[in-house]
Parts: structure tokens; sequence; C-alpha cells
């Protein structure tokens, strides 16, 4: 059974003001097929988690430990931590203008399994998946995420997601912009992938509004670059009818 | 409209431009800082409109060349010396031209008629090769079917040479004409480009020569009355490119589209001068050019001229130019100057960037498993697949994405993963 350990993570970012710590000490353990969601008011460093465990060069980890089934993800580069089984869903997917999709997403695969997929099970395989996230045949030919509304977008991450078959894969605010319907079918996208392949989900939110459509079977509550609070999926019914206050009054009393 | 003014370019060009193009006259001019030419002669206003350059063809006519020229001063003149002013050799080449129904290929003297129709040399190295070519290539395309000529010239060999070519696109024919120039070379070569009325002809001219050649071209073009005429300058190989497109939109109803792609690396010099006369009404132009630079003194020249006459009204044009630069070292020099003489047009736009590689784009690239050298290669096929995919000729588009392949294996390739590791192993 795979897990993802984080232990004691420390991360900081180069500012204008000079290196500024964002996470202080954040311990999380993911196992196969569990899903976790990670909620926190603006600014408490749940981005810079996601950026941090796929190695965006912006972070810079000042301590602590990443481990994916006990191998060292810190030393890995970003592809490399890609090819070993972790998969981020990004809040704002990058365009790649004169990259089609389809070589995007076949370069990725071969590179993820190490070899080129079967031609006939791939393009099956891709076109399934777009119609189950009502994604026009069209994407196909587009340049990657070129002129994509923000749905779209997310949608094409959840595509990747469902293709690409990782061990772990962390949503960065994949609800953000989302209307109902958009968020039915990326939270529907992402379950199937759950059940699939057992996947381990790190799901990062500000709102409560996705749990409607996936469940947690963990929520950790971010304050200040670490974790304060953790439960089940009770915990986010109570943010919900009260928000993050009680957190930051803490905070506050606490300095 | 807005643009109905000249616009001074400079807050576009990756370095200091030297050509003022304030549309009015001595009231409004002032001295630049680059140049130094008014230094000399006080209250001397330069040429300032584009077409208003001295033209000859006497080479002698032309004073010496110091580099210090609008037209020279971005171009390394120490390493074409003996092109611009030495002896050049005018003697017909070997071709590779396969025979084709509709497409006549020929060489004729130099009294013949077409000769100087369409071009008037406006530097000096043009003026010697036209005073010393023996015999001028003739292209003539006729017909109305759609025809396709790839002109093979591999044999221009390593002396001093100078070259005469006239493509001459009869009313209502239809052609794709490929310059596919390879192997050695020292050539200075003019070529002339006619499109008859209602013709469509696209002419691409590829500089895939040896590292050490040299090549200085200007490539003149009129383009007749609702006629359609695609120019594409693909520059990859040789030590000192310079290709220079000066085409006149002549007739109502007119289309240039000017295109150009090009890769430097360490040591290369690549560089174009385009021009495009928008002098008929209801002409419509657009300038797209988009190079890439890795290597240590890799170095890209792009002046993208663009003139609206008085009589143009209904005019819509548009150019720009785009560079990536993969590496440190490089240097790429981009400026658009656009000129309006009428303010009676429908559009005028220009834009210019040189930018580092995106590390955004590589980010996410890599995040799905594509190792830094792949990733680079996607996005970097990508910025020029725009160019290449304007082509419209299937078997060339394929050849120039293997080129542009090659060129990026060369280096990024073998610095790709391990590269990769070590700077993400630094960062933490």
């Amino acid at each position: 059974m795979s897990t993802l350990t984080i232990a004691d993570l420390q991360v900081s970012v180069a500012t204008d003001q000079g290196q500024k710590q964002i996470l202080r000490g954040v311990d999380l353990t993911i196992k196969e097929g569990e899903i976790h969601a990670i909620m926190g008011p603006n600014g408490s460093g749940k981005s810079t988690l996601a950026y941090a465990i796929a190695g965006h060069p912006k972070y810079t980890v000042d301590g602590g430990s990443i481990t994916l089934d006990g191998e060292d993800v810190l030393a890995m580069s970003v592809d490399e931590r890609a090819r070993a089984g972790l998969f981020l869903a990004m809040q704002y997917p990058v365009e790649i203008p004169g990259v089609t999709n389809t070589n995007f997403l076949r370069t990725a695969k071969t590179a993820i399994d190490g070899e080129a997929p079967s031609i006939r099970t791939w393009v099956k395989d891709v076109r399934e998946s777009m119609g189950k996230l009502r994604m026009d045949s069209t994407f196909a030919e587009r340049n990657v995420n070129e002129g994509f509304s923000g749905g779209e977008k997310k949608r094409n991450e959840i595509l990747q997601l469902e293709l690409l078959k990782p061990k772990f894969a962390v949503l960065d605010e994949t609800d953000s912009g989302l209307d109902v319907d958009a968020l039915k079918i990326v939270s529907e996208g992402v379950n199937r992938a759950h059940q699939a392949t057992g996947l381990g989900i790190l799901l990062i939110t500000h709102y409560t509004r996705i749990l409607r459509y996936i469940s947690p079977d963990f929520v950790h509550v971010f304050v200040a670059g670490r974790v304060a609070e953790e439960g089940g999926a009770e915990l986010a019914e109570r943010l919900e009818e009260e928000g993050y206050d009680r957190f930051l009054t803490g905070e506050t009393a606490a300095v | 409209m807005e643009a109905a003014t000249a616009l001074t370019p400079d807050q576009h060009a990756a370095t200091a431009s030297g050509a003022p193009t304030t549309g009015g006259l001595p009231g409004g001019s002032k001295a630049h800082s680059d140049g130094g030419w008014d230094a000399r002669e006080k209250g001397f206003i330069p040429v300032q409109t584009r077409d208003a350059r001295f033209r000859s063809y006497a080479a002698a006519e032309f004073p010496a060349v110091t580099g210090h020229e609008v037209n020279w001063k971005l171009t390394p003149v120490g390493r074409i010396g003996d092109l611009i002013d030495g002896e050049l050799s005018g003697a017909p080449y070997e071709l590779d031209a396969p025979t084709t129904t509709g497409i006549d290929v020929s060489w004729v003297d130099r009294s013949d008629a077409r000769v100087g129709v369409v071009g008037t040399p406006e530097d000096k190295a043009a003026a010697n090769a036209w005073g010393s070519f023996d015999k001028a290539l003739v292209i003539t395309v006729s017909g109305e079917d759609e025809q396709e000529l790839v002109l093979g010239r591999s044999a221009f060999g390593a002396a001093p040479r100078a070259a005469h070519t006239i493509i001459e696109a009869k009313p209502f024919s239809n052609a794709v004409i490929v310059l596919d120039n390879s192997g050695a070379a020292s050539l200075v070569e003019n070529v002339e480009i006619v499109i008859g009325d209602s013709a469509r002809l696209t002419v691409v001219t590829v500089q895939d020569f040896d590292d050490d050649a040299r090549y200085v071209a200007t490539h003149f073009g009129r383009v007749g009355r609702d006629a359609r005429f695609k120019h594409v300058v693909v520059s990859l190989g040789g030590s000192v490119v310079r290709v220079n497109p000066a085409i006149t939109l002549a007739e109502p109803g007119a289309d240039g589209e000017l295109l150009g792609v090009y890769f430097s690396d360490a040591g290369q010099h690549l560089e174009q001068q385009v021009f495009l006369f928008h002098e008929a009404a209801n002409t419509k132009g657009r300038v797209n050019y988009k190079g890439a630079l890795q290597g240590e003194g890799a170095r890209t020249v792009w002046i993208g001229d663009v003139l609206i006459g008085a009589n143009a009204s209904a005019t819509d044009s548009y150019e720009q130019n785009r560079n990536l630069v993969l590496t440190d070292g490089t240097r790429a020099d981009s400026i658009p100057n656009l000129e309006i003489e009428t303010g009676d047009i429908l559009g005028a736009g220009h834009a210019s960037a040189t930018g580092r590689f995106d590390d955004e784009q590589l980010f996410y690239l890599r995040s799905r498993g594509i190792s830094e050298s792949e990733a680079r290669r996607l996005v970097v096929r990508g910025f020029l697949a725009e160019i290449v995919q304007k082509i419209g000729f299937a078997p060339l588009e394929e050849r120039l994405n293997s080129a542009i392949e090659a060129e990026l294996a060369a280096s990024v390739g073998i610095a790709g993963s391990t590269l990769g590791r070590q700077v993400d192993g630094a960062q933490r």
C-alpha cells in the first residue's frame, strides 16, 4: 500500500522583502485511497504545500521531509516526482502555445509509463475520458489550455489526472471559479479516478462546496502555515457554519 | 483613428533604434541620440521616408560601407567585406530543378527585358551583385493549376559569387516555389519577384547552409491587383545570413503575407530587414517573424519597416516579431518601424517581444513527467510552429520541424535531464 508522508515540512518563498517563511512544520500522512481535505483561509499556506510537493522552483524547502513509500521526494526533480506517481492539478493551469493537447497528453503518458501507449487503446481512452468530462473533441487538437475558459482548464487538469493515473494527486483549489455544473463534472472525474486506481487525494480548498461532491475521509485546517485542527468530514460541516474566524482569533490571542 | 499618425518605434525595440519615423518634416524632427549623423552636418535631416532611400544599380555610387549606416549598423560587416565590395564571380551555378509542368526554369542574359523590372539595390552589396552576374535565373509560372517546385541549390561553392534570380508568376497562376539553399556559400543575390494580377504565389527561401557560409540577399517583390503573395524566410544554417525582403503591394487588392522563422546557434548571425510598402489602396499586409536563439554569440536582427503610402486608403496592416532566448550570451535586435502617410486606413499595428523561456510552461510540462529537455523541445517547437504551420506546404513543414528538432538536440538535449536534477537539488 502506497503512502505519502510529509513530516515537519518548512517552506519559504522568495519575495521582494527577502525570504519569507510560509510553512512552519507541516505533518501529514496520506495512504492509498484516502481523501484528505486541506482547508484554510487565504494566505495560510495551502497552495505553498501543493507547489512544494510538486517541486516548483520558487519554493525553498528549509526543513522536514516528503517521502513516497520511503523514497525521498525532495531529492527528485519535478518530472521525476511525476514519474514516481505524484500529480498536481493546478489552480491556474498554464497555456502552452503551439503544443496540441493530443501531443502533450501522449508525451506525458509516454514519459510516465516509460513507453508509448498502444495507439488504439490510447485514442479510445482519451476520447472516452473527454466525453465523460463533457469536453468537445476539438479540445484534442487545440493548443494546451490556450484560449480555454477557466472551467475548461480545470476539466483539462482532471482529464490528465484520469489518463496519467498517478498514485497521489494534489488538487489545488480545483473548485475555484467553477459554476455548479462544472463543479459536478469535475468532481465526478475525481471520484472516477479515485475508484478506478485507488488514488490518494489531497484536496485543497477554501470552501466546503466541493466536499458535497467529493467526500473527504479526513479534514485538516491550515492556519498560518501549519495544521491547526484535524478531524473527519464533520469538521468541514462545522467550518461551513462557523467559517475560519475561530482559528484566526485564536492565532491573534496566541500572539 | 489612433494609428493614423506616424508612431515612434523605439519603445518596442530590444535595443536602441536609430530610425526615427516622425512622419512630419523638419519642424518636429530633432537629433536622435543614436547614429550621430546630425553631428557631421548641422541641421541635416536624414532620409525619413522608407521608400526615399538612395538606390542605384552601380556599386560605385554607394559610399564605402562603414557599419554605421542605418541598414548596416547591426550587421557584422567585417565578416562580409569581400561580398560588399570585393570581386564576385557571376557564372551560373549548378541547380537541382525537377521538371514541372507549368513552371519554366532557364538562364537568360543580363540584357533580358525582365531584369530590373522590380528591384533597384538599396545597398552596396546588392549593387555589387547586380553589376557582377553573367546570367540571370528565371523561373516562370504560367497556367492556372497549382504547381510546386523545390529548387535545390547546393553548389554555390565557397568563392565569392553573385547571383540574380527572377521569379515571375503570370496572371491567375498559382504556385509554391522553394529556394532550397544549402552547402558552402559566399553569395550575394538579388531576387526579383513579379506577382501578376490575381496570381497566388508562395516563395520560400530556406537558408540551411554550412556553418561557415555567408549569404546576403535582397528579395524585391511587386504584388499585382488582387494577387496573393506569401513570402517565407527560413534561416537555420550559415555564419552570416542576411535576407532582406522588400515587397510592394502595388495594385489595389494586393495581399502580402511575409513570414520568417529562424534559429540562431552559437556564433551565428541571422538577419532580416523587411520592408513592406502599401502603395495601392485596399491592400492587406501581414508580417510575422519568429526566432529562437541559443549559445554564446548567437545573434539575430529583425527590422520591420512598414510604409503605408498616401494613396493606400483602406489599408490593413500588421507586423510583429517575437524572439525566444534560450540561453545566456545571445542578442536579439527587434525593431519595428511603421510609417503612415494617410489617415484613411482600416488598421495598422506592430508588436515586438523578446523574452526568455517561460519557466511556468516548463514547470507545467515537467509536472506531468516530461523531462526538462523534452519540455524545452516542446515549448520551442510550439513557439516556432505558428510560422511553420502557415507555410502551407506539407513536405517543407515536416522537414522544418525535424530541422528545429535537430537544432535543439544539438545542445539542449545533452544538458537535459541531469542538469534539471542538479538545478532542482540546488534549489532545495
